[in-house]
């Protein structure tokens, strides 16, 4: 099995690329099969799973099923088999040998890894129109496919979204405010969890959201997602400027 | 060779001297005018660089003291808004990543994910980490600010507010952050042995998330407990531990408390443990209902604690059941020792009330009533505090250091002047409140003070050429014998954890001594890139 082990040098020389890498099973038969412990996700062999940032420093993973799950569905990686022989390791085995694979497949060739949205079926699927405004007032058209979150649509498109625990619901950096009420109404009510989450955002107004837990859909073409403006004010736990 | 740095540093220290005594009338204009640079891509960032990134000529040496959230958000911002500058993260420890690694509870991985963004922050080619490197021991802050542009201070808050009450030395009461530390394998406390044997009664003071926090790790299922990446040593201990009861005290009342929805929906949904409020203390007072219209965050939590109070769960049989009880209104008033003065045996309580102006915070006032609470072992979670260094000002009642948007004033008196080149970020700049994110948009602030005093010429050390940065800073530690940790080393060290950890099938087993770690740190590897 190759790439079990990892120099730590890889590691960097990936993380220096690394981002969101797609993993197509069996494309080259590395990765065979990912199990989810997240009961609502699991995912087997013949979808294409996605894995956000496995850059080594967390066990953790965001797995995403492109083509059942339609929200961010996080959870461990509980067993990965690798190889064409399918043997099942660690999860931080894994994680490892997708770092020490990665200098066998660098970005930008299609060997498994890709680091675009266009390489996958995906790209064929319906596309809704986003505008992200900046904190500057700087807007940025693009087309996000139906079932994608706003973060991962935000950082393949190069859009300065925050998602410091990347969509794993743990961290409110990935706030937007939700500049159209009709649509904000369109929008599933958020989850305990969510608000939890909101109470600590910073800039909470009357239509803010969580970027990783807004999933596009086609009623929401159109979508107008504000970053909240810095001030020099901000808000420490439990005191936030307008009450929700 | 160590003279070379000497040599420039005065010159930059002269230039200061003037810049500090001219800046108020903005006589200097920046030398280094701002130059496009063209085709200067980062490799390693992978979202796109932001339009306002400023290009000079000259490449702003920078160095930030303290790797948590505000060290690494606040390189992050440099990295971004400087497209030339080099920043150097200094740690007093081998290990990054302050509080994320030795505060964020075990059982908490999904928040630690972030260690991920600011991974790719140290492994920039503009980055350079060093840990293993202490301020105030290994390198002044005076000698740091002569190697640097611009030194920004983040070393958080790694003391604790005191309770002032007698008992508090006793055997037994420990600070929440040595607990805390002690859990999560930071080297300095472990050899803690908190006493989890002698009651099956622990009191935690103080309704902070800290505070939850401890209470979830000490009521918590060793099993749960053991598939995170808790240290060793603690499971050890909280294995055999006898704790079956935590009582939650806090000197205000439910719509006060400090805690987040998010922590308390998570403990009261703990298999196995019953969340209990009395129902005597949810009694809403107006000024309470008034607090609660202006925050809808405590809004949710008081009605948390009523859904709590308000819960019949099974009573438990046997061992198995574990509580977790939320007192209101009570100070602590002091720490009772046992009859033979050695250890503690519980505390005694001052009922309050609460007063306030309108439009204020309401107070806990002592009612001159008492009760006690036996114990055998007492957590102080009411608070973190910053620690002074020679040669900064220090706000000693706040234990913060003064500043005005992230620069660092010469006293704390109002209207002070502040020194040229020296911010402070995070806990230290704010005092010990708020999460990770909090710290996102503290750095913003001192990172955009920056750039204003690099626009106008008031970092001091414009006027003379690039200051020697990492190379001085490397030549002084190994003058002094220190051994450097890089990130590279670090990732050695990480490297080591998991594989320690996947034998136990946890998903890292923290090394918690500062020699193992050093000496994985200076192994050389077998395997070449
Ligand atoms: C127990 C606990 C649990 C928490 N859990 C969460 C959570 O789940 N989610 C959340 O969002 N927030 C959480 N927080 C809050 C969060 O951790 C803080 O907001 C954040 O870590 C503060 O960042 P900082 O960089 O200012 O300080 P720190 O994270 O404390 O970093 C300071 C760094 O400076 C280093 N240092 C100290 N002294 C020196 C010196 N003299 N020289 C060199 N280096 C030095 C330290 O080693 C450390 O690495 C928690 C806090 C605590 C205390
Ligand atoms: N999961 C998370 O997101 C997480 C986890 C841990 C920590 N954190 C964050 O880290 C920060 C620090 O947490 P923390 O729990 O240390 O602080 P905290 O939230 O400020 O809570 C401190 C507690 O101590 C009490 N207290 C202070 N001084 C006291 C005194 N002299 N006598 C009695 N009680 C006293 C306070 O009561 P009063 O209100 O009456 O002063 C309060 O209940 C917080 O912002 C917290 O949200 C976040
Ligand atoms: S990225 Fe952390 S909550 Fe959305």
């Amino acid at each position: 099995m190759r790439g079990l082990r990892v120099a730590t040098g890889l590691a960097a020389r990936l993380l220096q690329h690394g981002r969101v890498a797609e993993l197509r099973t069996g494309s080259v038969g590395i990765f065979r099969s990912l199990v989810c412990n997240n009961p609502s996700a699991t995912y087997d062999s013949s979808l294409n799973s996605r894995v956000s940032d496995t850059c080594g420093f967390s066990s953790r993973v965001s797995i995403q099923g492109s083509s059942c799950a339609p929200r961010h569905e996080p959870g461990f990686v509980s067993n990965v088999s690798l190889g064409a022989s399918g043997e099942i390791v660690e999860p931080n085995k894994f994680i490892l040998s997708y770092l020490g694979s990665s200098q066998l497949f660098p970005p930008g060739r299609s060997n498994g890894f890709s680091t675009s949205a266009a390489a996958t079926p995906e790209a064929d699927a319906e596309k809704i129109s986003v505008t992200f405004v900046n904190k500057d007032g700087e807007e940025t058209e693009i087309k996000v496919p139906v079932g994608m979150s706003m973060l991962e649509a935000a950082h393949e498109n190069d859009i300065e979204l925050e998602g410091a625990c990347e969509g794993s619901l743990a961290c409110s950096t990935c706030h937007v405010i939700i500049t159209d009420e009709e649509l904000y109404n369109k929008l599933p009510e958020p989850t305990d969890e969510e608000n939890d989450m909101l109470d600590l955002a910073f800039g909470l107004t009357e239509t803010s959201r969580l970027g990783c837990q807004v999933i596009a859909k086609p009623e929401l073409d159109g979508l107008r997602l504000a970053l909240p403006a810095a001030t020099r004010n901000f808000a420490v736990d439990g005191h936030v400027p307008k009450p929700h | 060779m160590a003279r070379t740095w000497r040599a420039r540093a005065m010159q930059v220290q002269m230039a200061r001297a003037l810049t500090t005594c001219l800046f108020g009338a903005r006589v200097f204009a920046p030398r280094n005018s701002f130059t496009a640079t063209g085709g200067e891509v980062l490799s390693w960032n992978w979202r796109s660089l932001s339009t306002s990134a400023l290009q000079h000529t000259g490449g702003l040496q920078v160095c930030v003291v303290g790797s948590g959230p505000a060290g690494f958000y606040t390189a992050e911002k440099v990295l971004k808004r400087f497209e030339r500058a080099k920043v150097d993260i200094l740690d007093r420890l081998p290990t990054p990543f302050g509080l994320v690694r030795s505060g964020v509870a075990p059982d908490h991985p999904e928040t630690k994910v972030v260690t991920n963004q600011f991974s790719r922050v140290a492994v920039s080619d503009r980055c350079s980490y060093f840990g293993n490197v202490t301020l105030g021991t290994d390198v002044s802050l005076e000698e740091l600010r002569m190697l640097y542009d611009v030194v920004v201070l983040a070393y958080g808050a790694e003391s604790d507010r005191k309770l002032g009450v007698p008992g508090e030395e006793l055997v037994g009461v420990h600070a929440a952050r040595e607990f805390v530390w002690w859990y999560n394998g930071h080297p300095d406390q472990v050899n803690l042995q908190p006493d989890l044997q002698s009651s099956d009664t622990a009191v935690v003071l103080g309704q902070g998330n800290v505070a939850l926090d401890c209470a979830r790790i000490l009521l918590r299922s060793t099993e749960e407990l053991a598939t995170t990446d808790i240290a060793e040593h603690a499971l050890v201990q909280l294995r055999e531990s006898r704790i079956r009861r935590v009582v939650l005290v806090g000197r205000r009342g439910p719509v006060q408390a400090a805690c987040t929805a998010k922590e308390l929906r998570e403990i009261m949904g703990i298999k196995g443990l019953s969340v209990k409020v009395r129902a005597c203390d949810l009694a809403l007072s107006p000024a309470d209902l008034e607090e609660m219209k202006a925050s809808r965050s405590h809004k949710r939590v008081y009605e948390l604690l009523v859904k709590a109070a308000g819960s019949k769960l099974p009573v438990h049989n046997g061992s198995g059941g574990r509580e977790l009880l939320f007192v209101f209104y009570r100070n602590p008033a002091e720490i009772l020792s046992s009859d033979d003065g050695a250890r503690v045996a519980g505390v005694k309580l001052e009922k309050t009330v609460l007063q306030g102006e309108k439009d204020k915070p309401q107070r806990a006032v002592g009612t001159g009533e008492f009760e006690e609470v036996s114990c055998g072992l007492v957590l102080k979670s009411i608070g973190y505090k910053s620690i002074p260094i020679p040669g900064l000002t220090f706000d000693h009642r706040q234990g913060l250091v003064p500043n005005s948007k992230g620069r660092v004033l010469r006293s704390v008196e109002e209207g002070s002047s502040f020194v040229a080149g020296l911010f402070v970020v995070g806990w230290l700049k704010r005092g010990p409140t708020g999460i990770i994110g909090t710290n996102l948009i503290d750095a913003d602030e001192t990172v955009e003070s920056i750039v204003e005093d690099w626009t106008s010429g008031g970092l001091g050390s414009q006027s003379s050429s690039c200051p020697p940065g990492s190379r001085g800073l490397q030549e002084l530690l190994e003058e002094r014998c220190i051994s450097i940790v890089t990130f590279d080393d670090w990732l050695k060290i990480h490297s080591a954890e998991v594989a320690l950890g996947s034998e136990k099938g946890k998903p890292q087993e923290k090394i918690i001594c500062r020699e193992e770690m050093l000496s994985i740190a200076k192994q050389v590897s077998s395997q070449t890139p």
